[in-house]
C-alpha cells in the first residue's frame, strides 16, 4: 500500500512538473550560452558567462524581448570538440534554445555551428575568430570579433615594419585557433619575403617547453610568434626567459585575460610579450555605462567580456524585430545594423563584421594596454 | 652545438627525474598486488593544490628562505598525498583484492574521476598557479664561438638534489629494513609471506603511503618549476609516468627511475634535434619498440608460470 501510495506521489509530481514547465514556457525565450566554464581555459568562460549574464539582465530590466523575459542557459564545452558537440545537442534537442551564444574556441564553435544550423537556430559567437567558422556556406552564423587572417595581417606586419625581424620563430598549439593564427601570420610574413626559421606544434596540455626553447636560443631569433592560448604561452616565455631568451613573443587575443600572468609565473616575466586583439572595447563611448555597472559589481571587463555582451544584444535585436524567428533574424542581421555596446556593428553576407579593428597590444606587468 | 647538448641533457634530467618520482606509486603498486593503480597522477594532481595552498598560508604567517618555505612546504603536502594514497586503498581496492583483475582497474579509472571532479568542484576549475619562487641559475658551459651558454636553473637542482634524496632515501628503505624486508618477500609471494608472519594487509596500505608520499614529492617540484596546474594535469603526467614505469620494467623500482630519466631525455632530444611536433608519438613508439621486443622493460623479471 505504502509503495502504491509513493507511486502515485511520484507520478503526480511529474505531471506537475511536466505542466509546470508548460506554463512557465510562454513568459520567457530561452537563449543558449555555450563556452569553456571548466578546465584550463575557464578563464575565457568566465568572460561569456559574465558578459551575457550582464546584458540579459539589462535587457529583462529594460522590459524584455517583445514582453518576454530572457532566461540564458549555459554549457559547458571545456574547450572540447567533442564535448560541444554534445551541448550543442542538448541545447537544441532538450531546451529548445532558439539562439545561441557561443562558443569561444574555434575547435568547438565550427563543428556545434553545424548543429544550430540543422535546427535553424542563429548562432553568434563572441571570440571565435578562425575563418573556417563563417566560410562554409552557413547562413546561421555570425562573430562579433574578426577573423585570424586579420589578426595575422595585423601581426606580421608589425613584426615586419615595427619590429624588423628577419629570423621569426613560429609556433603553435596545433589546435583549429592556434595553428589557424600562426598559419594567418606565416602567410603574411612569406608575402613579405620574410620566411620563418622555424615551424612547430607544441601540445596543449603539456608543461615542459624547455628542449623547445633550447632549440630557439641555438637557432637566435629576432622574435617568437605564438598561435595558442594563454596556460602554453605562458609557459613558453617563462621557459625562454629563464634560459636567457629575451626577445619579444608575439601572440593573438588567446592570451587576453589576467589568467595569461598565472600562467607566467607573474608579473616580472610578462616584459616584451605583445598581442593582437580588438581596440580596446573599454574606451568606447557606447560601453561606458556598462563597464561602470561592470565595475560596481566589482568585476573588470576584460577580454572577450563586451563582445558576448554585444553578441546577445544583437541576438535579442534581431529576434524582436523578426517576431523571435530564429531564421529570419539570421536574415535581418545580414541585412540591418545594430546597436550594440560596442558601436554600430554589421555584417557581410557570410557572417563576419564589415569593419575589423585589430592593434597590437603590450602586456606590461599584470595588465596589457594598447600601443600607440 | 656542445652547449646544446649539455642544455638538453640538463633538461631532459629534470623532466625525467619527475615522471621517475610519479613512476615509483605506479610500479610499486603493481609489483605488490598486480594492479595498476590509475588514481595515482590525480593523487599528484591533488599534491599540486595542496602545495599552492601550504605556500600561500605558510607565506602569510612568516616570511622565511625559499629553502625552509620549501621544505615546510613538502612537510605538509607529503603527509596529506600519503594520507588519501592511504584512504584510497583502504576504501577502493582492499574491498576488491580477490575480485577480477578488472574490477580493480575499472575502480582505479573510477577514483581517477572521482579526485579530477572532487578538486574541480571544491577548488574551482581556473588554471591556479604559484609566484615564481626561484630565479636564475649556474652557467655549466659557454659556447666560444656563438657566446651562447647552458644554463641549469636553481630550479632544476632542487629538483635533482630532491629527486636523488628520495630514491636513495627509498632504496635504503627496501633493501636495508626490516619493513623493506617485508615489502619484498610480499611482492615474491603474498600467501607464503603471511604465513611466515607478515601482515600482508599493512605492507600494501605501506606501498600506497610511499607510492603518494613521493607523488606528493613530485607536486611540490612540479609546482615549483612550472608554476601553473589545473585539475586536469593528473591524466597526462599519469600517462607519462606509467610509460616511465613500463619502460623500466613495471614492478622494479630502480627500472621506474632509469624509465623516467630515459623518457624524459628521449623527449628533450628529440624535440631539441628533429621536431617537437612529434614528441610524443617518439615518446611512445619508444613504448611500443620496448613492447614488442623486451616486453619485461628494462630490469623487469620474466613472468615465471608456477607450476
Amino acid at each position: 500500500m505504502a509503495k502504491n501510495l509513493i507511486k502515485f506521489g511520484l507520478l503526480v509530481g511529474t505531471i506537475s512538473v511536466v505542466l509546470g514547465g508548460c506554463f512557465k514556457k510562454d513568459d520567457t525565450i530561452k537563449i543558449g550560452v555555450a563556452g569553456p566554464f571548466t578546465g584550463q581555459y575557464a578563464a575565457f568562460g568566465e568572460q561569456i558567462h559574465k558578459g551575457t549574464e550582464k546584458a540579459a539582465a539589462d535587457i529583462n530590466a529594460a522590459g524584455g524581448v517583445n514582453g518576454k523575459s530572457i532566461e540564458l542557459v549555459f554549457g559547458d564545452d571545456a574547450c572540447d570538440p567533442k564535448q560541444a558537440v554534445t551541448v550543442a545537442n542538448k541545447l537544441t534537442g532538450q531546451d529548445k534554445v532558439i539562439a545561441v551564444v557561443g562558443h569561444f574556441c574555434s575547435s568547438s564553435s565550427i563543428p556545434a555551428s553545424e548543429i544550430y544550423a540543422a535546427s535553424g537556430i542563429l548562432n553568434v559567437t563572441p571570440a571565435s575568430t578562425n575563418p573556417t567558422y563563417t566560410e562554409r556556406g552557413l547562413d546561421n552564423v555570425f562573430r562579433t570579433c574578426g577573423r585570424d587572417d586579420q589578426q595575422g595581417a595585423v601581426a606580421g606586419n608589425y613584426l615586419i615594419n615595427k619590429l624588423n625581424a628577419k629570423k621569426v620563430v613560429i609556433l603553435h598549439d596545433k589546435d583549429t585557433y592556434g595553428q589557424g593564427l600562426a598559419d594567418a601570420t606565416k602567410k603574411v610574413l612569406n608575402e613579405s619575403g620574410v620566411n620563418e626559421i622555424l615551424y612547430e606544434g607544441v601540445t596543449r596540455g603539456d608543461k615542459d617547453f624547455n628542449a623547445l626553447v633550447t632549440k630557439i636560443k641555438g637557432l637566435g631569433p629576432d622574435v617568437v610568434y605564438f598561435g595558442g592560448l594563454h596556460t602554453e604561452a605562458g609557459l613558453l616565455v617563462r621557459q625562454m626567459r629563464e634560459q636567457g631568451v629575451d626577445v619579444p613573443f608575439i601572440s593573438g587575443d588567446g592570451i587576453v585575460s589576467q589568467d595569461f600572468v598565472i600562467s607566467v609565473g607573474g608579473a616580472q616575466y610578462t616584459k616584451n610579450v605583445f598581442m593582437t586583439f580588438g581596440s580596446d572595447p573599454l574606451k568606447l563611448e557606447t560601453g561606458k555605462k556598462v563597464v561602470e555597472s561592470f565595475k560596481d559589481d566589482g568585476y573588470q571587463p576584460e577580454g572577450y567580456t563586451l563582445y558576448s555582451y554585444a553578441a546577445l544584444q544583437a541576438v535579442v535585436i534581431a529576434l524582436s524585430a523578426t517576431d523571435l524567428d530564429s531564421s529570419a533574424a539570421a536574415m535581418y542581421l545580414k541585412d540591418n545594423s545594430v546597436s550594440t555596446v560596442m558601436g554600430e556593428k554589421s555584417w557581410d553576407s557570410k557572417g563576419d563584421l564589415t569593419v575589423s579593428d585589430y592593434v597590437m597590444y603590450a602586456w606590461d606587468g599584470d595588465s596589457y594596454s594598447e600601443l600607440e | 652545438m656542445m652547449w646544446e647538448i649539455i642544455q638538453q641533457t640538463v633538461n631532459g634530467l629534470a623532466l625525467g627525474s619527475i615522471y621517475g618520482l610519479i613512476a615509483i606509486g605506479y610500479t610499486m603498486v603493481y609489483g605488490i598486488i598486480g594492479m595498476i593503480n590509475f588514481a595515482h597522477g590525480d593523487i599528484y594532481m591533488l599534491g599540486a593544490y595542496v602545495t599552492a595552498i601550504s605556500i600561500a598560508v605558510i607565506s602569510s604567517i612568516a616570511s622565511m628562505p625559499v629553502v625552509l618555505l620549501l621544505s615546510l612546504t613538502v612537510l605538509i603536502v607529503v603527509p596529506i598525498t600519503a594520507l588519501h594514497g592511504y584512504v584510497l586503498e583502504k576504501i577502493a581496492y582492499k574491498p576488491l583484492r580477490h575480485a577480477q583483475k578488472l574490477s580493480a582497474l575499472i575502480t582505479a579509472i573510477g577514483m581517477s574521476l572521482f579526485l579530477q571532479n572532487y578538486i574541480q568542484i571544491s577548488q574551482g576549475a581556473r588554471n591556479q598557479g604559484i609566484p615564481t619562487l626561484i630565479s636564475g641559475g649556474f652557467t655549466l658551459w659557454t659556447d666560444k664561438i656563438s657566446s651562447l651558454s647552458a644554463v641549469m636553473s636553481y630550479t632544476q637542482v632542487v629538483i635533482l638534489v630532491v629527486t636523488l634524496v628520495s630514491m636513495l632515501t627509498l632504496a635504503y628503505v627496501i633493501k636495508s629494513t626490516s619493513l623493506g624486508r617485508q615489502c619484498r618477500s610480499t611482492q615474491q609471494d603474498q600467501m607464503m609471506s603471511a604465513m611466515l608472519g607478515v601482515n600482508t594487509d599493512r605492507v600494501i596500505s605501506v606501498v600506497f603511503i610511499i607510492g603518494a608520499g613521493l607523488a606528493g614529492v613530485g607536486s611540490v617540484l612540479v609546482t615549483l618549476n612550472y608554476g601553473s596546474f589545473d585539475f586536469f594535469i593528473g591524466f597526462i603526467a599519469g600517462i607519462k609516468a606509467f610509460t616511465a614505469a613500463v619502460l623500466g620494467g613495471i614492478g622494479s623500482v630502480t627500472g621506474a627511475m632509469l624509465g623516467g630519466l630515459l623518457l624524459g631525455m628521449s623527449e628533450s632530444f628529440f624535440s631539441g634535434l628533429v621536431n617537437a611536433d612529434y614528441k610524443d608519438v617518439f615518446a611512445f613508439g619508444l613504448l611500443i619498440f620496448f613492447m614488442v621486443f623486451k616486453p619485461t622493460g628494462l630490469l623487469g623479471t620474466p613472468e615465471v608460470t608456477k607450476v
